[in-house]
């Protein structure tokens, strides 16, 4: 079993490892750090200790044959037959992964009817395209889709596997980890190659984005992480490009589903997804009542962006919880962020501070929202909002 | 109708922050907290039972001995018993040795009709390790639920998707992840707070549990910790402060070329 330990003749009770400590697991008992039982063993105050005294001692393990995993898939998202833009993303980030290997990238493809999308895989970086067309997937549902991925995966066996940290990606692949018994990374912001091991770097902020973590997976494949929308740049679509279109067939018992899918209920309030948008004008509480919100509304649509809301906002009634941007509610990363009336609490930074730009309008020049925002606006919304709402208009 | 809810105990995160200076981190008494998505699961647990009119409801954790706050806070609330799945073997699980440990525990536990967690936990953000139970359990799952309702033999679960919801027809025992729009949870009422001081949580420990050595804690879980590191800091943002008539020029002539061009 794997263990941590002080070795007291070398600790001196400087206390960093304390500092270091992520879950508080650390504290002085007569002048010696003791690792307290909620440790995890993350080994965060390994490194820090400048007398080497914490050993953390890991067990070795029998790795898979690492060798007989070769290649790059990024697991294509679709549905009702259009391609998620995640999907070029990720191919994008592919590519580039797939060349400092020197190996093909392929794209997974699940539906029925959908083999026509898959040149458009092709053309934005895929070597190689495997489809499984069968009725059974028309609809996403969990069990038959992890069922094929993971039997893909048996088949052809992968070294990296990348899919998109949407509603769909995120329920259907940690089923599939489990099933191939192999790591998952979630909503990874970087991923890079250590050429001397030939390892993944999979980099992800945590604690709601106030740490960021690099995670490996030495001894298991394939390699598997998710990403968001809007963080890595797809490929511009090259039709001329070259690539291999591969059916697969499945046994029938992949294919079932003990969940049946009944229909899909469109959200009418939300004209653009919040979690897709370039642009997000949010309103907060400064907004005083739903019957301010137009000014928003219009701001946003000025720009041609979608509306977000602070959590006050929504407990408040006055926007639908679809809106809602923060740690309870969608974390959003769009081009332009500006925030209304926002304070600026740690739960909405945490939602929102990967935006590229981001504006701050707030009368108070103290609220925490300044010191996330690239630009800002101290003034009254009422007087702000019109006047940007109106010049913007005259400027685009 | 027996449920069982997973829930996780989380530092409330607002607290930690990293020391830009010394690299290290800041935590003033970070307070332990039950992670709040998982609230959502414990309230639509009691709502499950109390629409099939009987049951239980469990809450479980795999967590150092601390957990037990969570757990009665979960008692106070009209749960009816607390499983801690506790041992230092367990340290340093991933996601598959979570998933695979609290699996073993809920085979112990026997039988049951739901599983329920939150959509994830709001330190790690995974949202993880209920599909992984569903799939080392071999029952059906639906994540980001949020509207779930009894219909005979089954439930009728809405998915919530990024542009509406996926209804669904799933068959028990399944589990469920939920979000936050699918209930408004109830507070604790001052007998429920008197019970969960005195009620007997259960602890289960390695030896308690079947599972493979191997499979748990650290030596189970595929992924490692590389580095711990902390974000790059924005570089100090333009604050405009004056008349409307001043400021407002000044922000559009930065936003017209990010506008013009960037998007």
């Amino acid at each position: 079993m794997s263990s941590i330990e002080v070795l007291e003749e070398r600790c001196v009770g400087c206390e960093l490892c304390i500092k270091a400590c992520l879950y508080d697991a650390i504290e002085m008992r007569d002048g010696i750090a003791v690792i307290k039982d909620n440790c995890t063993l993350c080994g965060a105050c390994v490194e820090p200790c400048k007398f080497d005294a914490i050993i953390l001692r890991q067990e070795k393990r029998e790795a898979v044959e690492l060798s007989d995993y070769r290649g790059v898939w990024v697991v294509a998202e679709q549905r009702a037959g259009v391609l998620h833009d995640v999907s070029f993303e990720l191919l994008g980030k592919g590519r580039e992964l797939a060349e400092e290997l020197s190996v093909e990238l392929s794209a997974v493809l699940l539906g029925s009817g959908v083999e026509d999308l898959a040149p458009q895989l092709i053309a934005r970086g895929a070597d190689r395209v495997y489809v499984v067309d069968e009725p059974e997937l028309e609809h996403f549902l969990d069990e038959p889709y992890s069922n094929v991925v993971a039997e893909l995966i048996g088949r052809h066996s992968p070294e990296i596997v990348l899919t998109g940290a949407t509603s769909m990606g995120r329920s259907l692949i940690p089923r599939v980890a489990v099933q191939v018994k192999t790591g998952l990374t979630a909503d990874c912001t970087g991923l890079a190659i250590d050429d001397k091991e030939r390892l993944l770097l999979q980099t992800r902020p945590a604690f709601g984005g106030n740490i960021m973590a690099t995670i490996i997976c030495p001894d298991f494949r394939p390699q598997m992480a998710t990403v968001r929308h809007k963080v890595m740049s797809a490929l511009d679509a090259d039709p001329s490009r070259k690539g291999e279109i591969v059916r697969e067939k499945m046994d029938a018992v992949l294919l079932e589903s003990k969940v049946e899918y009944i229909e899909f209920v469109k959200d009418l309030t939300q004209t653009i997804n919040i979690a897709d948008a370039d642009i997000i004008v949010s309103g907060g509480r400064g907004l005083g009542g739903p019957e301010n919100f137009h000014l928003v509304e219009e701001l946003a649509e000025a720009m041609g962006g979608a509306v977000g809301a602070s959590r006050a906002a929504v407990d408040a009634g006055w926007v639908p919880y679809s809106h809602q941007v923060g740690q309870t509610g969608k974390t959003v990363q769009p081009k332009l962020y500006i925030a209304c009336g926002i304070s600026g609490a740690v739960q909405h930074l945490a939602g929102m501070q990967s935006s590229k730009t981001i504006v701050a309008i707030n009368k108070d020049p103290d609220a925490p929202i300044f010191h996330a925002a690239t630009y800002g606006i101290v003034g009254d919304l009422f007087d702000v909002l019109p006047a940007l709402t109106k010049s913007l208009k005259a400027e685009l | 109708m027996n449920v069982l809810v997973l829930i996780k105990q989380v530092p409330d995160t607002t607290d930690v922050r990293i020391d830009r200076e010394t690299n290290t981190l800041i935590r003033e008494g970070v307070p332990s907290i039950i992670n709040p998505f998982d609230t959502y699961a414990i309230e639509e647990g009691l709502r499950l039972r109390e629409s099939a009119g009987g049951g239980t409801v469990t809450v479980m954790s795999m967590g150092p001995p601390q957990v037990e706050g969570a757990l009665r806070e979960a008692l106070a609330l009209g749960v009816d018993d607390a499983i801690l799945l506790s041992d230092r073997a367990f340290a340093g699980s991933d996601t598959w040795a979570t998933s695979y440990t609290l699996a073993a525990g809920i085979r112990k536990r026997g039988e049951f009709d739901v599983v329920l967690c939150g959509k994830q936990a709001i330190d790690g953000d995974t949202a993880q390790v209920g599909p992984g139970v569903a799939k080392l359990l071999g029952i059906p799952q639906v994540a980001y639920v949020r509207k779930l309702t009894l219909d005979g033999k089954r439930c009728i679960a809405e998915r919530m998707m990024e542009d509406g919801s996926d209804v669904l027809g799933v068959p028990l025992p399944a589990l469920f992840t939920v979000v936050k729009e699918i209930n408004e949870p109830r507070l604790p009422s001052l007998k429920g707070k008197m019970k969960a001081k005195k009620a007997e949580i259960t602890v289960w420990g390695v030896s308690d549990l079947e599972v493979d050595d191997s499979e748990i804690g650290l030596d189970g879980s595929p992924t490692r910790v590389k580095t711990i590191f902390a974000p790059e800091l924005r570089t100090n943002g333009i604050v405009f402060q004056g008349e409307v008539d001043e400021t407002v020029p000044l922000l559009v002539k930065e936003l017209v070329p990010i506008l013009k061009t960037e998007i």
